[in-house]
């Protein structure tokens, strides 16, 4: 009798909190970026900055990226070639207008067919949701920079960018 | 939940004790054994690494006698101006106290540095490599010589 109560009360625990995240993925939908599932990509995008959900970008913005890890905003960035096709893979296979397209087709609203901008926050969609953003906001310590997500996003490691 | 899972641990621990004293030891051998191995296997790595930059630092400079934790603490804490004026120290990004956490200027929080914190650092050349060319030019906007990686590590293994 022990024996069988635990692991029942467990397995009810861990059904109930993936339909709790299950939950949030789909009701939240619009919040939800799944994150990175890749430890090389994690490793090595996930150092300096939040490794960004490849579904906030387009394809060609990732092959972009890519293309040019050793002027990375002023950091160099740079990984051998075979790592940088290993990454280009994951990050196209699963961007915004490729695997990803679920979670971040409406990212691309408002930008022309063929652009490929090197910045999440340089997205038209990106910068309205953000115009309500008080300036003091960005300027806080904690924050410093736009691309900070997880500083107001808490649970941005995890995929959702809630408030 | 945790209540339980500390229940199921101590569980484990006495009740072979008390029915079983030789597997009791053996468990015990075998934990011993387990938390001894990564350190032995870490050792390895680490020495490598120090005896490649000290045969490179005494190529550039003969009369080198070997890597000093303490240069290596001031290397840490100094601010350089060949860099990039956001960065001036490696201490910007790691902290002072290499037993602390840091943080980079994108927000993203660095375990310590300190080997008696976090154990697993340094195993890796190839990380270690890549890391001293990418943050030797944010800081001093050129490469770290041979001496100055090697006293870097000698304090950081000291931690
Ligand atoms: C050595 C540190 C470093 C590494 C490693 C690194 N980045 Fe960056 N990344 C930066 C910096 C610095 C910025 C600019 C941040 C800012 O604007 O404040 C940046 C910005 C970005 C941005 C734009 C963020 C925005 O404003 O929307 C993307 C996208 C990005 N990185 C992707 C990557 C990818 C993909 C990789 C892995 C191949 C990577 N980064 C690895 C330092 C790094
Ligand atoms: C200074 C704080 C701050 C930073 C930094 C920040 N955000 Fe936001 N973000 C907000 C706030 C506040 C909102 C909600 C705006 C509203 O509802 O008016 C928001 C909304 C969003 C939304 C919309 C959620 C939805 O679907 O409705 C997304 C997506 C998002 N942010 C992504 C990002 C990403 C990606 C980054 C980093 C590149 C980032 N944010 C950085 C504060 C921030
Ligand atoms: C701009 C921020 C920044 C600065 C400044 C900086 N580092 Fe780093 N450093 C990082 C990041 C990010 C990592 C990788 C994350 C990790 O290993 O936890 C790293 C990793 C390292 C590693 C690899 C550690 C390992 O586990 O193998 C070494 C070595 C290192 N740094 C040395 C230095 C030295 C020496 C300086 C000063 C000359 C310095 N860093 C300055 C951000 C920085």
């Amino acid at each position: 009798m022990r024996i069988a109560y635990r692991p029942i009360v467990l397995g009810l625990l861990a059904a109930g909190f993936s339909i709790l995240l299950l939950q949030r993925a789909l009701a939240g939908g619009g919040h939800y970026f799944p994150p990175v599932g890749d430890p090389l990509v994690n490793e090595e995008c996930g150092s300096c900055h939040l490794a960004y959900p490849p579904s906030m970008l387009p394809a060609a913005s990732w092959r972009r990226l890519i293309g040019d890890l050793r002027n990375h905003f002023g950091d160099d960035a740079s990984v051998d070639a075979p790592t940088a096709a290993r990454i280009t893979d994951y990050l196209t296979a699963n961007a915004a207008d490729s695997g990803g397209r679920r979670y971040g087709e409406k990212m691309l609203r408002g930008l022309a067919p063929g652009e490929a901008p090197l910045r999440i926050t340089e997205l038209p969609r990106w910068i309205r949701e953000h115009r309500k953003v008080p300036d003091r906001d960005w300027r806080h310590k904690d924050v410093r920079t736009r691309a900070n997500c997880p500083a107001c996003h808490v649970d941005a490691q995890r995929g959702y960018f809630d408030e | 939940m945790k209540g339980a899972l500390h229940e199921e641990i101590a569980g484990a621990r006495t009740a072979p004790q008390a029915s079983h004293p030789l597997a009791a030891r053996l468990a015990a051998g075998l934990a011993a054994g387990l938390l001894a191995w990564p350190l032995a296997a870490l050792a390895g790595p680490r020495d490598d690494l120090l005896a490649g930059y000290s045969s490179a630092a005494k190529k550039v400079d003969p009369s080198f006698i070997g890597f000093s934790a303490s240069r290596g603490d001031s290397f840490h804490r100094r601010a350089f101006a060949g860099g990039k004026a956001e960065t001036p120290a490696c201490a910007s990004c790691h902290s002072n106290d290499p037993r602390a956490a840091g943080r980079t200027p994108t927000g993203k929080r660095i375990e310590p540095m300190a080997v008696s914190i976090s154990a697993a650092r340094y195993s890796d050349p190839a990380k270690v490599d890549k890391w001293f060319r990418r943050n030797c030019q944010e800081v001093l906007g050129r490469e770290c010589s041979a001496q100055e990686k090697g006293d870097w590590l000698s304090f950081m293994f000291s931690q």
